[in-house]
């Protein structure tokens, strides 16, 4: 059972989507942000102690108009790492979030010794540059997010209704905060360097693409495996982007075999 | 009244099917588009109107900053600026103006300006826009969450790099300068800054705050602008200011003035198809980056109640254009009344003239403009004449004034190097 509990980090209140029982991991969510009912968080809480910060202004968080750049962010992963009381915990991190584990692995390699990078963001590579999400307007994300892109669209619009004009606003002012916040590290390249930091990463890497991925194709996979060192690439057929949604059990077993 | 004959400067070869072939006018307008030769006659043509204009008596001469933009082709307004202050020695020189955050370190823009205003005699209208999020983000860059503090903190610097009296340093987060001292100053100290916004409460009181007087351009007319510019003196009631100059505000109107209403339709209403047609077909994902607006702006309702639908008016008639105040067109008469009926109602003595619209043609555009000078603006001169006296918001050019000297060798004493 997943629950969201509020906890101090220095420069912000932070709340924690938290559950399960085992060892720890830290889950570090996309741009598109993170429910209680996510299928992975779910999944994963069978096996681990499950700990997923909201970056803020994510869902209805506080907004912290002070982590303004890269290494802010990475400060505040460790910062909630630290106010969560954990030491070594398994990091695990889906796009963006792949981007602020990777950062983490790089900056604090002593602090990281398992890292899961479900398709991380944070490369740029020229022969391939990645569809602009910030130029998109909500239907046309689902073409870039998901191998099958009829359920994916019907996952995403669960439960909306943009002719709403109350949910419209909501819909508006969330959009701005969570954009807003991981444009600060994605707009308008998601590259702020750390194909320069990759070597300093440690830990045990297990990365994790989805093989139709069309937000972060494939060579990206390769450029992160070439990057670090003891890493391992796992693709997932039948998967885009979302791979977590698309195939859940495929990516809980491949974390599982970091454990 | 202040009338600022203005030009966005529109590419007028956009293909007929435009709208059907193309994604955008602007931030990935296709580049094939573009023609440099062509280019060299429009850029001539709309100088040559801005002079004109300056001929005629109109008060100001208004250019502005867009970036990849097929309906604006000014990426330096400075630039334009520069080029008529030499041969239109009357008007103000209104740039509207110089989007802080992307000049790398801003005091580019203390020095352009000080220069503009130098050269012209202090004759310069400074504005300092934040930039739409096409320009601003999708263009130059600049991270949306981010662009506010920016152009805060260039704000800042510029506006104290024009009033220091020594050198200083700055520790700015986005810039730092260890010795600040811009060479020219300005003329006028500081020169009248208008601030083009677009109904948030903060804009409002950052004008407010600082004595700017706030623009609204919009293209989508002075009926639909009612709801915005009544929010900014809303405001002012509610901060109890203590006047409510009409100096303090300013509106962008496109008008067409013919002999009739039916020659004005007759001559211009392609022209402003073109516009409304081709020139505003913009992208909706350029529209708004995430973390551009404020969450306050965005809470207050005010980009569903200002946002204009274009796609809309793409296909309205002449007649509801006219009618919906896109536009004012028609006779010197049908124009002058419509002129009325915006300026009390959205209380307004800052009016910024788009009389080139679109595709419109050098010949069209003088008629146009000059009937305006002469049937229309000289009965709505002293609409505000119990605000005469307030000089806040316009340049207080020198009395005396350099003009420019003869360029040919034949008709001076010197350039001949002494040769008998």
């Amino acid at each position: 059972m997943i629950r969201l509990e509020t906890i101090h980090a220095p420069k912000v209140d932070v709340q924690v989507l938290t559950g399960g029982e085992g060892p720890d991991l830290l889950f570090l969510h996309g741009a598109g942000g993170l429910l209680a009912e996510d299928p992975l968080l779910n999944a994963l809480a069978e096996r681990f102690r499950v700990h997923a910060p909201l970056l803020p202004g994510y869902g209805d968080s506080e907004e912290c108009h002070e982590i303004r750049d890269m290494l802010d962010f990475t400060l505040h992963t460790h910062d909630v790492m630290t106010a969560l009381g954990l030491v070594k915990p398994m990091v695990v991190g889906h796009s963006m979030g792949g981007m602020m584990a990777a950062e983490l692995a790089a900056v604090m390699p002593n602090d990281v010794d398992r890292l899961a990078l479900i398709c991380p963001a944070g490369l740029w590579l020229d022969e391939h540059p990645m569809p602009d999400i910030f130029a998109m307007v909500p239907y046309e994300l689902p073409a870039v997010l998901f191998h099958d892109v009829e359920a994916g669209a019907a996952m995403m619009t669960a439960g909306a209704d943009f002719s709403d004009l109350d949910f419209l606003q909501r819909f508006l002012v969330q959009n701005a905060r969570q954009l807003g916040m991981a444009g600060k590290i994605l707009f308008p390249i998601p590259d702020r360097g750390l194909a320069e930091r990759l070597y300093r990463i440690k830990a045990k890497t297990l990365l994790i693409w989805g093989a139709s991925d069309r937000l972060t194709p494939l060579p990206y996979a390769d450029a992160f495996r070439q990057g670090i060192a003891h890493s391992e690439l796992v693709v997932i057929p039948e998967a885009g982007h979302m791979v977590p949604l698309e195939q859940t059990a495929r990516v809980v077993e491949a974390i599982g075999r970091l454990a | 009244m202040k009338f600022t004959w203005f030009n966005l400067m529109p590419w007028p070869h956009l293909p007929d099917d435009f709208r059907k072939q193309h994604r955008s006018v602007w931030v990935d307008i296709d580049p094939k588009l573009y023609d440099p030769v062509k280019g060299h006659a429009v850029y001539n043509d709309y100088l040559d109107m801005l002079e004109y204009a300056d001929s005629l008596g109109y008060d100001g001469l208004g250019v502005n900053e867009h970036h990849q933009n097929a309906y604006g082709l000014m990426p330096s307004p400075n630039l334009m600026a520069a080029a008529i202050s030499r041969r239109a020695l009357n008007a103000a020189i209104v740039v509207l103006g110089n989007s802080l955050s992307l000049y790398n370190p801003p005091i580019r823009v203390a020095e352009e300006f000080a220069m503009l205003d130098v050269i012209s005699g202090g004759r310069l209208v400074a504005g300092f826009p934040v930039g739409t999020s096409m320009d601003t983000n999708y263009c130059y860059g600049d991270i949306p969450a981010l662009t506010r503090e920016r152009y805060q903190e260039a704000h800042d610097l510029v506006r104290k790099a024009w009033r220091a009296t020594e050198p200083f340093a700055w520790n700015g987060r986005y810039t730092k300068l260890r010795y600040v001292n811009p060479w020219p100053k300005p003329i006028q100290s500081p020169p009248p800054i208008h601030i083009p916004g677009g109904g948030s409460v903060e804009t409002y009181d950052f004008c407010l705050d600082n004595v700017y007087s706030y623009s609204y351009l919009s293209f989508s007319g002075y009926i639909r602008a009612k709801a915005l510019l009544q929010g900014y003196w809303d405001r002012l009631t509610e901060r109890n200011e203590p006047d409510e100059s009409p100096y303090r505000a300013g509106f962008a109107q496109t008008i067409c003035v013919a002999e009739t209403d039916a020659e004005a339709e007759r001559l211009y209403a392609p022209h402003v198809n073109y516009f409304f047609n081709r020139c505003l077909h913009i992208a909706p994902g350029f529209a708004d980056a995430p973390g551009y607006r404020t969450i306050k702006t965005i809470k207050s309702g005010a980009l569903s109640q200002f946002s204009p639908n274009f796609e809309e008016a793409a296909h309205m008639s002449w007649g509801d254009l006219v009618e919906g105040g896109f536009i004012i067109a028609g006779s010197p008469d049908t124009v002058r009344e419509r002129m009325e009926d915006m300026i009390k109602g959205l209380h307004v003595g800052n009016i910024f003239c788009l009389i080139h619209v679109g595709d419109m043609p050098i010949d069209k555009t003088k008629y146009s403009t000059r009937l305006f000078a002469e049937k229309v603006m000289p009965k709505l001169r002293n609409q505000w004449a119990e605000y005469d006296n307030d000089h806040r918001f316009w340049c207080k050019p020198l009395d005396q004034r350099a003009t420019p000297g003869p360029v040919s060798a034949r008709n001076g004493s010197e350039g001949n190097g002494g040769a008998q």
